[in-house]
């Protein structure tokens, strides 16, 4: 379990401006946020500033955070649904140094929770912003190449196109065979890509009590899923939206019900599965569950792990 | 072989930077490179930063080649994220590169022109021989090159007004009260672009990216059948009206290359027959740059002249979406961030349709027997 840590004062980037982005800057992004939630699901066109990480590696996620974020936020920052992947690491730590901010695991504790290709598993709550990096929030960007297009497909409410991409997955596979950015409906009126979240996840979006933000530094979007949305993974009548099921369980925590990660052990085929929420499993073990691997390298390094800095 | 780990932490990122510092220094026996010396003696590397980084500061571009260990996209991207940090005080007036104090400006459409042929200081008609002598240390000073035995025309006219009293050329419109120009580093791309927004993103494009989209049209992907009307390089004044004075005042100087690119025009029922151009500017010395600029330009120019449009080249939402080389390169090697999530979503349909596939054969088998 981990306690918020002391935010670290005056470190080299601190010679920049709160939060790193100036005040102007962060007033245009939270006017783009305030437009988005009004509209929930349309994609807000917005000045996307350069951000000192590389485009594709969270500068709308980035962007989000620095606007909304206050000395007084409790931040939590995930990768793959960990907090040590190292993408992770680096964001959270470059809020601790420019935004004075408290950082946390704890899904419960944070009050801003940026992440990349996962919902935590823990519901979230009124007050908490889930803040998605999102490499292309275009959900239609793979069958039509064409930001002119899409938008006025958009604008026409005109997804046909969409369906007829989901029957030819059910013609050819059997089951809509989308698996990860797996498009839902929102409010039903605008199809939005989740980000590339494994559609396990994307019932979570739906009537969520915290406030979700999508930021796509590189393609200059910002789009949002207000709190108690309708959002609807499509499907058809005959073929309903289904999520992943595991036949195995969390090797550490012995979880049935969560995300897990394939860890490959030797090349021998040996492998085990683990939470992909880090915190999700962590937790569970504090509180006594044990799972068939409880006890192995990874479980301990997690537990020696020292909090994040 | 023993699972490695592939969560990283802290320390992993901690001492990865301190190796790469190790690595940016190399081998401490050899003297450090000063930022001066990149400044001076790597200024056509310095130029592209400047140029693709939209930034001009000769010294911030020196520390980001050098930051960046010479890797020159990894420079832009240095510049470039401090430069969005900088706050704005407003527009320059436009340039005047008629008035530049040339350095060098050559036509390929004219064997002499008013102003004259300026060859200036060039690869061109060099051969590339590796010159050995560089590598020897303690090098001599080169010989001052010879200077002019005229001074040149001032202000040195420019290819359009060699074709001025016959309307050859396509007029460049100058409006009086021209639109705040659109800038994309504060506004999102839109479509269609107007010539302000393609200009910029083409001015901070990928040099490689527009050399080869000139080069494919050049071959008849979207072919513009160019012609090099000008090229020309050196200093022009930066003016700059500040609300508190209400009148220009000069503010600085910018070393910039400019091309005019020049295709012939059939005409239509409205337009007579004419000249029309392709336009290029950079900061600094981007002969490649620019040229390549000019002719992406004109090629992405085709509905205004009517021409029927297949090639990349003319595809301005594929040229313009996809030159930014700090987008293009987070982008591609964003595809090193763990993406296990996704592929244990994918690996488990795979699985599943590998498992159905066996379970149709053997059932096929089965039929068949």
């Amino acid at each position: 379990m981990s306690t918020p840590v002391p935010a670290r004062a005056n470190a080299p980037e601190r010679y920049y401006n709160y939060a790193y982005l100036d005040e102007q800057t962060k007033r245009m992004i939270r006017r783009s946020i305030l437009k988005a939630l009004a509209i929930p699901g349309y994609q807000v066109p917005f000045g996307s500033r350069e951000m000192p990480v590389p485009y594709g590696w969270g500068t709308g996620g980035i962007q989000l955070t620095a606007a909304i974020i206050g000395p007084d936020d409790v931040y939590k920052c995930i990768d793959q649904g960990a907090d040590d992947t190292t993408n992770a690491v680096s964001i959270r730590r470059f809020f601790a140094n420019v935004a004075d901010v408290a950082t946390t695991e704890d899904t419960g504790e944070a009050t801003i929770i940026q992440t990349r290709h996962r919902i935590p598993e823990k519901p979230l709550k009124e007050g908490q912003v889930l803040v998605y990096q999102v490499p292309q929030p275009e959900p239609l960007r793979g069958l039509e190449a064409r930001e002119t297009e899409t938008r006025a497909m958009h604008a026409y409410e005109e997804y046909g196109l969409q369906y007829v991409s989901l029957y030819e997955n059910v013609s050819a596979y059997g089951r809509i065979a989308a698996t990860a950015g797996y498009p839902v409906m929102v409010e039903e009126r605008y199809l939005m890509s989740p980000s590339p979240i494994p559609k396990f996840d994307n019932p979570k979006m739906a009537q969520n009590e915290a406030v979700m933000l999508f930021g796509a530094g590189r393609e200059k979007r910002i789009y949002a899923v207000p709190p108690f949305t309708r959002v609807r993974s499509l499907d058809f009548e005959d073929y309903p939206f289904e999520t992943q099921t595991w036949e195995e369980t969390c090797a550490l925590c012995g979880a049935k019900d969560s995300y897990l990660d394939e860890v490959i052990l030797d090349d021998a085929g040996d492998k085990m599965f683990v939470c992909s929420d880090s915190h999700h499993c962590a937790e569970r073990r504090a509180s006594g569950h044990v799972g068939p691997m409880a006890g192995h390298t990874l479980d301990q390094d997690a537990a020696l792990k020292e909090p994040a800095q | 072989m023993a699972y490695v780990s592939v969560k990283g932490g802290e320390k992993a990122i901690t001492h990865a930077h301190q190796w790469l510092a190790e690595d940016r220094r190399g081998d401490q026996s050899v003297t450090e490179l000063e930022v001066a010396q990149v400044r001076e003696q790597l200024s056509l590397a310095v130029d592209r930063v400047m140029s693709e980084g939209s930034c001009y500061d000769r010294d911030l571009a020196a520390l980001a080649v050098k930051q960046a260990r010479g890797d020159l996209p990894e420079a832009i991207f240095l510049l470039r994220a401090y430069r969005t940090t900088l706050p704005r005080f407003g527009a320059s007036l436009p340039v005047e590169t008629e008035a530049m104090a040339v350095r060098r400006r050559v036509s390929a459409a004219f064997k002499d022109i008013p102003g004259g042929q300026v060859l200036g200081p060039t690869f061109d008609y060099t051969h590339r021989l590796l010159d050995f002598a560089q590598a020897a240390e303690g090098g001599v000073a080169p010989e001052p090159a010879p200077q002019a035995e005229e001074p040149q025309a001032y202000p040195m006219p420019n290819i359009a007004s060699v074709f001025r009293h016959e309307d050859l050329l396509e007029h460049d419109v100058r409006a009086d009260e021209a639109p705040e120009p659109y800038d994309l580093t504060r506004r999102p791309m839109k479509f269609p672009a107007d010539r302000d927004q393609r200009l910029q993103a083409l001015a901070r494009g990928d040099e490689g990216f527009l050399l080869s989209l000139a080069y494919s049209s050049q071959r008849g992907w979207g072919s513009t059948h160019p012609l090099c009307g000008e090229i020309r390089m050196g200093e022009v004044a930066v003016e700059f009206v500040p609300d508190e004075l209400g009148f220009a005042i000069e503010i600085g100087e910018v070393t910039l290359t400019e091309c005019t690119m020049l295709s012939g025009f059939a005409g239509s029922a409205e337009r007579p027959p004419q000249y029309t151009r392709g336009y290029g500017l950079t900061f600094g010395h981007c002969e490649r740059k620019a040229m390549s600029m000019a002719i992406v330009d004109r090629a992405l120019r085709h509905r205004e002249v009517g021409e029927q449009a297949d090639a990349p080249v003319q595809d301005e939402e594929f040229v313009l979406y996809h030159s930014d080389n700090v987008e293009a390169s987070g982008f591609v090697q964003h595809l090193k961030l763990p993406h296990y999530v996704d592929f244990q979503a994918d690996l488990q349909l795979i699985r599943r349709l590998r498992k159905e596939h066996f379970e149709r054969r053997a059932a096929l088998k089965e039929a068949a027997e």
